[in-house]
């Protein structure tokens, strides 16, 4: 593997291999040397063209506990503000010899660009690109699931995921619908009718508007933030409307299953799509997504880096 | 003996007899097997089909303005190569093309490249803005005689200025080219809305924004009795709709882009910009009812869209990326590829939808005339047998945006003959205004 664009390019393997690589390399983050000397010497540029921080420090940390060299470049105060192209910065982190850029880019497509064009050589991972994927989101979300509720299996079936919120805008979704499927998990997609891609009949998940109705069935409910510029787009009425068919409140989370858990990729809309009650709960697991994601990271640069997944035992 | 200036020995016409084809200052003067003429110039036609001069209603010349992308002469260079004898230079220019003024440079441009007949079309609306009318009456009397006037790249969308173009440009026996794209529900759009869309997470474009215009327009044209046509059909709901409208006697004409025929929404999964076009690639089951409707004759004509970029429109992200792919250089063996190697249509209907329909729609005189004696000396001699490779560095246009890198296509064309004048021999374009 040397490029991480889509979960589509991973096999259920693949992903497999993914997560149990990131539950040895949690080990070694709870240990006192947190660190790892397995990329020394090698360059990862972070390429944040969109203002991120959770992702852009949690690949930060991910890439120094393997102990590579880290480069940040981000839009503000960078070419990327004066309007370089994506293909002149791409040469030059190939000039500076980067062995692998992380980006994050309002385009959907960007990552897949960077990595088929012969701008640069070092593999690409996707932090994000506009409404298409997240891929790294989507298996630290899945290791975070299989950690609390996986039944001893390396994989997720048995279990039911809801996806709640702008399905259409998300790339958090789409990356989640492919991975948790791909893992054996059932998943429903819940949204205003506005907030669903035409054209999702083939994905493999449920469609749902009555959350209500999906809600007391699930192991995991997945809610998604609701951006600010989709208020005044005529997708819904107003926040209170969608917060009341769409929000996870107390009251709603009381029907949720014993056990069942309570996720958000961050950063939450506190009152919106999600109580502050629920996010402070027992049932949240969203602060342990972060933890989570570094250990995710550091396996996804392992796996492209490295060559290889890590076998148990080793260190 | 008599003797001619030039003589096309043995070539099949539209209806498949052989012939020889003899001009003489620029008119054809006989068409008629084994002429034994003595010509200054012989080509030899064997194997090879002999078209009316093809005639392009839909063609992107960037100039004025844009020279960095297209200019007059490269696009007439583009078009010999690709066997017009005709191109309808559309009005989205800088300054776009809304006064007799710039009509007329474009048109003496095309003259001074003498390489074929470049027809400014007049916007319709001041500045392509949608809002008043530009000076329809002014363009239509001037050198330029024009007679299409279209916003192309903008939609008359405003129904009541649609409304009064259709009724104004009846004084002129002009007609409306509709770029139907209803504004509202395509902003911010990238590609057909559905399921690659769904997928890539690229903005939707959906079919509805195209016929919801069609529809109207053809009601509206009905109403007001005047000329219609629209331009670049991409829908299956579209088709339908200018089915339903002819059936009516609704006076309608459609054209279709040789990359609607042959290109769907999938290829948008590379994330490629030079399949991003406007309006988009749609689905296989639209590409099938196109390829029907043009064979039926509910499509009229196939027009290019010949829409150059510079590589740094398209070298970049989907979504900045511009919209447009080139054409002339390609059209006639798209045509061929998809509609006459799969049997739907004949080479006499080939010369019917690329040049003597698209030549009536646009009132081309001296264009799209049948190859008998008397015509103008407008014609294409290509051979459908050999086969050819796209190489994007190889194109006379000043852009490479071409969406068929790579591949082989059929139809060879060998001559292009304008006016009499030898434009194109055996693949080569002649310099500027030669014989």
């Amino acid at each position: 593997m040397r490029h991480l664009l889509s979960i589509a390019d991973l096999s259920k393997a693949h992903a497999i291999s993914i997560l149990d690589t990131a539950t040895e390399l949690a080990r070694v983050s709870d240990g006192a040397v947190k660190k790892l000397p397995t990329l020394r010497g090698r360059t990862i540029v972070n390429l944040f063209a969109e203002d991120s921080t959770r992702t852009r420090i949690s690949f930060e940390a991910a890439a120094k506990r393997l102990s590579a060299d880290v480069i940040n470049f981000s839009a503000k105060g960078s070419s990327l503000s004066k309007g370089e192209s994506l293909k002149d910065t791409a040469m030059t982190l190939q000039a500076m010899g980067a062995d692998a850029v992380v980006i994050r880019h309002s385009a959907s497509g960007a990552a897949q660009r960077l990595a088929d064009s012969q701008w640069m050589s070092g593999s690409v991972v996707n932090a994000g690109d506009g409404t298409h994927e997240h891929p790294s989101q989507a298996l630290l979300d899945a290791f975070t699931i299989r950690k609390h509720l996986g039944m001893g299996g390396s994989d997720l079936s048995g279990l039911s995921v809801a996806i709640v919120g702008d399905v259409l805008h998300s790339r958090v979704a789409r990356s989640n619908v492919l991975l948790l499927s791909l893992l054996g998990a059932k998943v429903s997609l819940v949204a205003p009718p506005t907030l669903l891609p035409i054209g999702i009949e083939n994905w493999p998940a449920a469609v749902s508007y009555d959350f209500d109705a999906v809600i007391p069935h699930v192991d995991v409910v997945m809610m998604l933030r609701v951006q600010q510029e989709r208020m005044t787009d005529l997708f819904f009425p107003n926040a209170r409307e969608y917060s009341r068919y769409f929000g996870l409140n107390s009251e709603r989370m009381s029907s949720m299953k014993p056990g069942a858990i309570v996720m958000h990729p961050g950063p939450m809309n506190r009152g919106l799509e999600i109580s502050a009650e629920v996010a402070d709960s027992a049932r949240s697991v969203i602060t342990e997504q972060v933890t989570n994601g570094v250990s995710v990271r550091m396996a996804i640069l392992y796996v492209l880096l490295a060559g290889g997944a890590l076998e148990a035992g080793s260190n | 003996m008599s003797s001619v200036d030039l003589l096309i020995n043995n070539v099949s016409l539209p209806d498949g007899k052989v012939a020889d084809i003899s001009i003489k200052d620029g008119v054809i003067t006989s068409v008629a097997k084994d002429s034994k003429q003595q010509a200054e110039t012989v080509v030899d036609g064997s194997g090879c089909v002999a078209l009316p001069g093809l005639v392009d209603l839909h063609t992107h010349l960037r100039e004025p303005g844009r020279e960095d992308a297209e200019t007059v002469l490269s696009g007439s260079r583009a078009g010999v190569k690709g066997g017009f004898t005709a191109v309808s230079a559309m009005a989205n220019t800088s300054p776009v093309a809304d006064t007799a003024g710039v009509v007329e440079q474009i048109y003496r441009l095309g003259q001074e490249a003498g390489l074929l007949d470049v027809f400014p079309i007049g916007a319709v609306t001041q500045g392509l803005k949608g809002e008043s009318l530009s000076e329809i009456g002014a363009m239509a009397d001037s050198v330029a005689r024009v007679r299409v006037f279209s916003d192309d790249g903008n939609c008359v969308s405003d129904p009541l200025v649609m409304r009064r173009a259709l009724e104004y440009i009846k004084k002129f026996d002009g007609v409306i080219a509709q770029h139907a794209q209803d504004p509202r529900m395509t902003v911010g759009s990238q590609m057909n809305e559905g399921e690659i869309s769904a997928r890539l997470g690229l903005k939707g474009w959906p079919a509805v924004a195209e016929e919801a215009i069609i529809a109207r327009d053809v009601l509206l044209a009905d109403h007001v009795k005047s000329c219609l046509h629209i331009c670049h059909l991409t829908t299956a709901g579209g088709v339908e709709i200018i089915r339903w409208a002819k059936a009516r006697g609704i006076n309608v004409t459609a054209e279709v882009t040789p990359h609607h025929l042959l290109l769907t929404d999938d290829l948008a999964s590379s994330y490629d910009p030079v399949y991003k076009v406007n309006p988009p690639l749609r689905t296989e089951a639209d590409v099938m009812a196109l390829r029907e409707a043009l064979a039926d004759g509910t499509i009229d004509i196939v027009a290019t869209d010949h829409a150059p970029h510079p590589t740094e429109a398209k070298e970049c992200e989907w979504q900045e990326a511009a919209f447009g792919m080139l054409g002339l250089e390609t059209a006639l063996s798209i045509v061929q590829k998809t509609m006459v190697d799969t049997g739907l249509i004949s080479w006499h209907q080939v010369a019917e939808r690329m040049s003597y329909a698209p030549a009536r729609i646009g009132r081309y005189e001296q264009q799209g005339q049948p190859l008998v004696e008397g015509s103008a000396a407008n014609i294409v001699v290509m051979n459908p047998t050999q086969m050819w490779t796209v190489d994007r560095d190889l194109v006379l246009s000043k852009s490479s945006n071409t969406p068929y890198h790579g591949q082989q296509l059929p139809g060879v064309i060998m001559h292009t003959f304008f006016k009499g004048k030898h434009v194109l021999n055996n693949g080569v374009v002649a310099q500027n205004g030669a014989r």
